[in-house]
């Protein structure tokens, strides 16, 4: 039995009041918070086992590496990956992820006149790193939405090319809540010869997903939005190709032998992972995936349906708002981009923190482009999890009728 | 009250932004944009022997933003180039007269610089 209430006991930050109000927490999408079993697995290995990895031969030493080894191996399981340790690199979040794609095989892999195909939907994280590759004389080209958020799959189909040598998108935006046909898609950058990457920072912390299933040769995501320490994420992508690419960062512990001259990588993930790690945050995010196992991804999503159709009707049922993304919940992860009419969000949201104590974010979601394909300056978004609640979308109502009230518009 | 800074003045303001529009012939225009939250502001600016003869501005902003660019003209409108470069954050806030958080005087102080590079043009 999926128990809320129970669920919020063990997120000490829930019972935090802001404003003298209790806290209504709805901007997971940026950051999510953090259960006690996380906070504790963190601390516990500060008290009990802190010492660098790889490095020496004594007991901490060794009790931090085997955690920190098993940490890689927790998440590459979660997200389905064939060689669970070899083919997870942990990183700070999903940009660097991104970061490590553009720089380690794009720079290297990519010449004049190769394409890499991207969205409108994107994240900047999916679409800087590619722009550095212009210098390079690679173009970036970018696939079209529908009206209703939808990737315009036509679009896609017409804009691959036979110099395309990347399609990649966003699985989840967390701007329209759009899911997208990642096995579909994979599928057609295949059949293209065209290598397929995923970004799951919207997807992974909501959904069961499964990058064989899916096809992907590379996915990133961010472990702050899964319930895990901020600074930890990770890079999945197939051995194959981690073993050809070339490392991002150089220096210690991702070398295997060095002289004056040249130097050898170490074996995989390792090669990607430059320099001390953040061991705490690795162990964190393990006790985070247990933490998620344990509710069940499947129960998670349902639970985010609920949340999110109960949601999406209760703000159709205000006058003169604009909802963004598809209205079908089967289509859409657990967020919602809304406008109140004319009224601008950091006024929305502005009252509805001080006001309601309801965190939501306002502005551009670091999605520029998509806001100017939207034609909105900027829009509000509430975003759920595990631990949110119906009443808290009754709040979160309240307080934007209040709004309207007061801006009277 | 927790939404006090949407003082009736500033609803005003927001409701009846004051210099809105263009100017025919100005002497200078600028264009500036809050990266976070997308608002976006255009000054306009006639200027003659150092002062300021006429300024309008257009754009999308929220409330606080708004309110501050339309306060801004009715403030600066004759004063000299001079006067109106040494205004500052202080100014804004005294000028809006609410407490603002400091996310929120990013909204307030967007029309300032708008303005200022105006300004800076018409020197040029
Ligand atoms: C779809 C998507 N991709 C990438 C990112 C970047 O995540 P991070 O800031 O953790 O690198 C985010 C987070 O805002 C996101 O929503």
């Amino acid at each position: 039995m999926y128990n809320v209430d129970k669920i919020r006991e063990d997120f000490p930050i829930l019972k935090r009041k802001v404003h003298g109000r209790q806290l209504v927490y709805l901007d997971n999408a940026a950051s999510t918070q953090k259960p006690i079993q996380v906070i504790d697995a963190w601390t516990n290995y500060y008290k009990e086992h802190n010492s660098n990895v790889h490095r020496g031969v004594h007991a901490l030493s060794q009790e931090a590496s085997l955690m920190h080894e098993e940490a890689h191996v927790k998440v590459g399981k979660f997200v389905g990956a064939k060689n669970p340790m070899e083919e997870t690199v942990f990183v700070r979040n999903a940009t660097e992820a991104a970061n490590i794609v553009a720089y380690g095989w794009g720079m290297h892999e990519l010449k004049a006149g190769d394409e890499v195909l991207s969205t409108v939907m994107e994240h900047h994280a999916n679409i800087v790193p590619w722009q550095f590759l212009k210098d390079r004389g690679v173009k970036i080209n970018f696939v079209d939405i529908d009206s209703e958020g939808n990737l315009n799959i036509e679009d896609m189909k017409e804009k691959l090319t036979k110099k395309t040598r990347l399609v990649t998108c966003v699985h989840a935006s967390n701007v329209l809540g759009t899911i997208n046909d990642a096995k579909e898609i994979g599928k057609i950058a295949h059949d293209n010869g065209s290598l397929f990457m995923l970004d799951g920072s919207q997807s992974v912390p909501h959904m069961q997903v499964d990058v064989k299933k899916l096809g992907c040769d590379f996915m990133i995501f961010s472990g702050h939005k899964m319930l895990a320490p901020m600074g930890t994420g990770a890079l999945y992508a197939k051995k194959e190709i981690l073993q050809k690419m070339h490392p991002f960062l150089g220096g210690g512990d991702m070398i295997h032998e060095v002289t004056l001259e040249k130097s050898t990588w170490n074996d995989l993930p390792w090669k990607f992972e430059a320099g001390t790690p953040d061991v705490g945050g690795s162990v964190a995010f393990s006790a985070a995936i247990d933490y998620l196992n344990k509710l069940g991804m499947d129960n998670v999503r349902k639970h985010e349906k609920e949340i999110t159709k109960y949601a999406i009707d209760k703000l159709s049922g205000i006058g003169g708002m604009n909802i963004f993304g598809p209205k079908n919940e089967e289509k859409r992860s657990g967020l919602v981009a809304f406008n109140v009419g004319e009224l601008h969000p950091h006024d929305v949201a502005g009252i509805l923190d001080s006001a309601y104590s309801v965190a939501i974010r306002s502005g551009q979601h670091c999605a520029h482009p998509l806001s100017a394909r939207l034609g909105q300056t900027s829009t509000n978004r509430a975003s759920f999890y595990v631990y949110n609640t119906k009443q808290e979308i009754d709040i979160l109502i309240e307080g934007i009728l209040k709004v309207k009230e007061i801006l009277g518009k | 009250m927790a939404y006090d800074i949407y003082q009736e003045n500033i609803l005003d303001h927001y409701e009846n932004p004051r210099n809105f529009g263009h100017i025919l012939n100005c002497t200078a225009k600028a264009h500036d944009t809050n990266p976070l939250c997308g608002d976006m502001f255009d000054f306009e600016v006639a200027v003659s022997e150092g002062r300021i003869q006429d300024v309008r501005f257009n754009g999308k902003g929220c409330a606080i933003s708004t309110a501050s660019a339309s306060m801004l003209t009715e403030k600066i409108k004759n004063m000299t180039v001079e006067e109106a470069m040494k205004i500052e954050r202080e100014d804004i806030t005294e000028m809006l007269g609410v407490e603002l958080s400091h996310v929120r005087i990013k909204c307030a102080m967007l029309p300032l610089k708008v303005m200022k590079l105006a300004l800076i043009e018409c020197k040029k």
